[in-house]
């Protein structure tokens, strides 16, 4: 094509955008007579080109549309809604025509007669209405070819040629643009500006401030002052730039050894200008985020012209720089989620004044740095996202299970619109809605290494927060070992950096075979890198101390248990070969300063092994607890999933956390046994046996006391926490402790005894065929410590008596029960245990008794046989054997 | 079937001698310091870092489904390719010497030889007392059927 052509092409194609963006803003204040001017020279610049360039087709509709711009600008006829359709209608001729131009390097075909005549008729049929133009400053004189005359030059305008005011306006309203950026600027001349914006006058220009404005004189003439250059030239100049940092790289690590070497200052000198190359290279191929959003204006305005919503869209942060690669990868994306909010996210009118809210809906775009990333943000005040809807449509996609679902937060529920093929909206308009969506965006955003997160409030609306990063081609990265490899990590996704095991202050726990790490009272699920990765066992064997690399990716934190951490270095990504792409974890290979190449692992690759679900957990374990009593003790608990909602049992008394196959789990006539360690162990399930997992694995807690154990099937282990444990709703039903606020939701917590007694029953009641070991009296005045011990005595053979209060123990002992030990509590009350404890020593029925007390801390104490801490299982058991085994021999 | 003269980078694998068309060769070199890629396909042997650029190496006789070799990969030669902009190195036994083959030496490549072999197979030259298979470096490079049919 001939460059002429091509220039034109690729010119007109940015200035119709511009027009875009103008109208729509022009539409909004048809009083802004400097939007308008720019829209009529870049309408008139296309014309006057194709007249040079023997566009016969593309002359006739911009000059059509030239001519109705141009009574828009004399006032001669108003400007309404259809008039400014009918304008963009023209454009978008216009680009159709280009676009084909573009494709072939000829005018494509085509009937452009009824458009023309549309034109036509608006810029006639109006001209006659009685709107009085206004008077212009002088009379324009005209040529004989309708040339304008020009006051500066002193001449006749030649065609294509735009005079030295509407060049004037033009770079003024340019500015304007470039306003709203938080660049610097003088307030006098924006004043200015402002004043000749709204100035009625048709030239508008002839009111402009004082040529002290230098930006004024600047742009004069833009040819001198930038180049077209193409993208391949730009990306090759990087490609080599990255190649110098490597070398560079390498040259330090080199000198590095040596001592005194006299290669010391040139190669910082080096190491300065590539550095400084590598910035300004960068620089090239930045690009203002705004380049992505020049469309939106116009979609915005189509939607609401379309569905017959009033919708204004701010943008803020236009100027915003990011990689133009990043730039590309990100429009569509940006594109799709705004359309989305004007689509689904923003009501009718007359839906948001019955929720009285303001007629007219906001989307909010918003582009800001913050630490290395760009973040754009998407808010809409619109009905936010229907969480019912997209619970139903999870499980009617079989994503979840109901039970499942509804233990669930909001949050979490609105994470599905990330989902393969999901969509809830109800109609699928021909904008969206069409099951292609946000799970693309995601992928797109990913891909780039970046991550998205959303905020939805039923009715107030919605926001998306996407960050990315600023740069694909250079990264600083963490160098870290595994198993005798090592591997780069981004920088950007490390929060922190733990030791663990020997010697360290943390150490990994297991649930459920997910390893853990407990990190200031959050659970941080782990990922060992060798194991993820299947790396061969490294020479050393397995080591005792491990580092473990805190990652977050968008909302997600999890950690990378690693061998050793080397170094931080910046690296240059290079992608990895085509046969490899689509290895999971991996998002490419570099070159270290040694020569080494190492692969690049891929933060979200690697949460995504660990599974939805577990992210999904530790992102509940960040929420930090609502409840925050005072008084009430704290437990660990295990939380899990059973029937409807979560369900907490104590930690103390689970001995196990099992996954066993379904297949394992054997029935019989209404029991089920599995074969575990050696022996049969009853299963039951909260719900009944036909909640039993039918496929896959089957989660279960196992309850173990000395050769009896039973196991508790449940649907999912969801967490292990610590919390106080006020029960604000006592059981209404056997089986139930209560219900305890946990981790800020209601939750019940079972009653480990009545399971076990049912499996006894069910296991022929062997238990309690055995012979009792003694009698126990336990006074304790918190609900849970009873029942956290009646049936773990109860499973070592005693048979237990659990009261709350001194009084209910004296009155048993009016009744005549006796016992063989007397437990208490020590610390919540001391004064009255002492008193209990002396006035037990005395009584003729109970002064034989022993007397065992709970501490938390080990001591003695007067009048009691022993202390025991209460979580200390094998402690308390022992202390009792001995203590009745001592009283006996004292019998 | 004629085909016009043309010189041959020939090696070893397995045994077996190979040869590829030299204009398709971008350099022959040794292996040094080999990174294995983690979860990647069989084959691939690992990336190295030759002259500033990462190669792909990918081993022949895994690729063929042959026994690995038994000295590992130091020390090894690879026939460096280009493809779609990427560097490849495909590790084979032993490097001979670069041949001026005729096309009237060419033959199609016969039913009889191993089905695997024939895979990769472009024909065959009939040497003086042995034969040299014409290797479809292409098709090499791709995963074998049998692993992208599953």
């Amino acid at each position: 094509m001939d460059d002429l052509l091509s220039e034109f092409l690729t010119e007109t194609t940015e200035n119709l955008e511009i027009v875009d963006i103008e109208l729509v803003r022009f539409e909004a204040d048809p009083s802004d007579q400097a939007t308008l001017n720019n829209i009529f020279r870049l309408v008139h610049t296309v014309k006057g080109t194709c007249g040079f360039l023997g566009l016969p087709r593309l002359e006739g509709v911009a000059h059509a549309g030239e001519t109705l711009l141009g009574k828009f600008r004399d006032h001669a006829i108003e400007v309404t809604p259809d008039l400014v359709t009918l304008t963009l209608r023209c454009v978008d001729r216009i680009k159709e025509i280009v676009a084909g131009l573009g494709e072939t390097g000829v005018e494509p075909d085509g009937d452009d007669s009824a458009l023309l005549a549309d034109l036509h008729a608006a810029a006639e049929g109006k001209a006659a209405a009685p709107v009085a133009p206004p008077q212009p400053l002088r009379p324009a004189r005209v040529g004989p070819n309708g040339e304008r005359w020009d006051e500066d030059l002193q001449r006749f305008l030649r065609p294509g040629e735009v005079s030295l005011a509407d060049l004037e306006t033009a770079f003024r309203t340019t500015q304007r643009g470039a306003d709203e950026a938080p660049a610097p600027r003088l307030p006098a001349g924006r004043e200015a500006v402002k004043q000749a914006a709204t100035a009625p006058a048709p030239f508008a220009a002839k009111a402009r401030p004082e040529p002290d404005d230098e930006e004024a004189h600047g742009p004069r003439d833009p040819a001198s002052q930038t180049i077209r250059v193409s993208v391949d030239v730009l990306e090759n100049l990087m490609t080599m730039v990255s190649e110098l940092v490597l070398t560079r790289n390498s040259l330090l690590q080199m000198v590095r050894t040596l001592n005194d070497s006299e290669f010391k200052t040139p190669l910082q000198r080096l190491s300065n200008i590539t550095a400084e190359l590598q910035d300004r290279v960068m620089k090239t191929r930045m690009q203002p985020v705004g380049g992505a959003w020049r469309k939106l204006p116009r979609i915005i305005r189509d939607i609401c012209r379309d569905v017959g919503k009033k919708i204004e869209l701010k943008l803020e942060g236009e100027a915003v720089e990011l990689d133009r690669q990043v730039l590309e990868l990100i429009k569509d994306p940006l594109t799709h989620m705004v359309r989305n909010s004007a689509d689904h996210g923003i009501e009718s009118p007359a839906t948001r004044i019955m929720a009285g809210k303001p007629e007219t809906g906001t989307i909010h775009l918003s582009a800001r740095h913050e630490g290395g990333h760009i973040i754009i943000e998407i808010a809409d005040d619109g009905a936010g996202l229907n969480t019912t809807r997209i619970r139903d449509k999870a499980v009617e996609k079989g994503l979840l299970t109901a039970a499942e679902a509804a233990a669930l937060s909001d949050a979490q529920i609105h994470r599905f619109i990330f989902a393969p093929g999901f969509s809830t909206a109800a109609a699928v308009t021909n904008l969206s809605g069409r099951g292609v969506g946000m799970d693309v965006v995601k992928t797109n955003i990913e891909v780039i290494g970046g991550a998205i997160e959303l905020h939805s409030v039923e009715g107030q609306g919605t926001t998306f927060r996407i960050q990315i990063p600023l740069t694909l081609a250079i990264v600083s990265a963490l160098i870290l070992g595994a198993r005798g490899q090592r591997f780069a990590a981004p920088q950007t996704s490390v929060v922190e950096l733990v030791r663990v095991g020997e010697g360290a202050e943390h150490k990994i726990d297991e649930i459920n075979r997910l390893k853990v790490l407990r990190l200031r009272e959050r659970l941080l699920p782990l990922i060992d890198l060798g194991e993820v990765l299947k790396l061969a066992p490294g020479l050393e064997g397995e080591r005792a101390v491990h580092t473990v690399v805190v990652m977050q990716v968008g909302a997600a934190r999890f950690g990378l248990v690693v061998d050793d951490v080397h170094d931080t270095e910046e690296i240059v990504v290079k992608p990895l070969a085509s046969l490899l792409r689509g290895t999971p974890a991996l998002s490419g290979a570099t070159i270290l300063g040694d020569g080494a190449v190492v692969v690049i692992l891929d933060p979200n690759g690697l949460a995504a092994t660990l599974g939805a679900a577990r992210v999904e957990a530790a992102k509940a374990a960040h929420a930090p607890a609502l409840l925050a009593q005072t008084g009430a003790e704290e437990k660990s608990l295990v939380l899990f999933l059973a029937g409807d909602g979560e369900k907490a049992a104590p930690m103390e008394l689970v001995t196990r956390l099992e996954d066993v196959p379904c297949e394992k789990i054997e029935r019989a006539d209404g029991r089920a046994v599995l074969q575990y360690r050696g022996a049969l162990m009853t299963i039951l399930h909260p719900n009944g046996l036909h909640a039993l997992a039918r496929e896959g694995s089957q989660p279960l807690l196992v309850f173990a006391q000395d050769d009896f154990a039973f196991g508790l099937a449940v649907d999912r282990i969801v967490d292990v926490v610590r919390e106080r444990v006020t029960f604000d709703l006592t059981a209404d039903r056997p089986g139930l402790l209560g219900v305890s606020v946990i981790r800020g939701k209601a939750t019940e917590v079972i009653d480990v005894s009545y399971y076990l007694a049912q499996a006894q029953a069910e296991w022929g009641d062997r238990r309690a065929r055995r012979a009792v070991k003694g009698r126990l009296l336990l006074v304790d005045q918190s609900a849970f410590a009873r029942n956290m011990l009646s049936p773990l005595l109860t499973a070592a053979g005693y048979q237990i008596e659990a009261v709350a209060s001194v009084e209910d123990a004296w009155a048993l002992n009016k009744r005549g029960d006796a016992f063989d030990a007397i437990m208490t509590d020590l610390d919540s009350d001391r004064q009255s245990a002492a008193d209990f404890a002396r006035r037990l020593s005395q009584d003729p029925l109970w002064g034989e008794a022993a007397r065992v007390a709970f501490s938390g801390e080990a001591r003695e104490a007067e009048n009691f046989a022993e202390v025991v801490r209460k979580s200390d299982r094998a402690g308390l058991l022992a202390a009792l054997d001995y203590a009745l085994k001592t009283r006996r021999n004292a019998a | 079937m004629s085909k016009q003269a043309c010189d041959y980078v020939t090696f070893e694998i397995a045994g077996r001698m190979f040869g590829t068309d030299v204009s398709t060769v971008h350099d022959v070199f040794r292996l040094e310091a080999l990174t294995p890629v983690p979860l990647a396909r069989p084959d691939v042997a690992g990336l190295l870092n030759l002259r500033g650029r990462i190669v792909t190496a990918v081993d022949a006789r895994r690729r063929l489904g042959l026994a690995p070799r038994e000295q590992g990969y130091a020390g090894a030669m690879a026939i460096g390719v280009e493809r779609g902009g990427e560097s490849y190195g495909l590790v084979v036994d032993r490097v001979g010497d670069v041949l001026r083959l005729d096309g009237e030496q060419f033959e199609e490549t016969p039913a009889s030889l191993d089905e695997g072999w024939r895979e990769v197979s472009r024909g065959i030259f009939r040497l003086k007392g042995e034969l040299l298979v014409e290797l479809d470096m292409d098709r090499m490079l791709d995963a074998p059927a049998a692993a992208t049919a599953v």
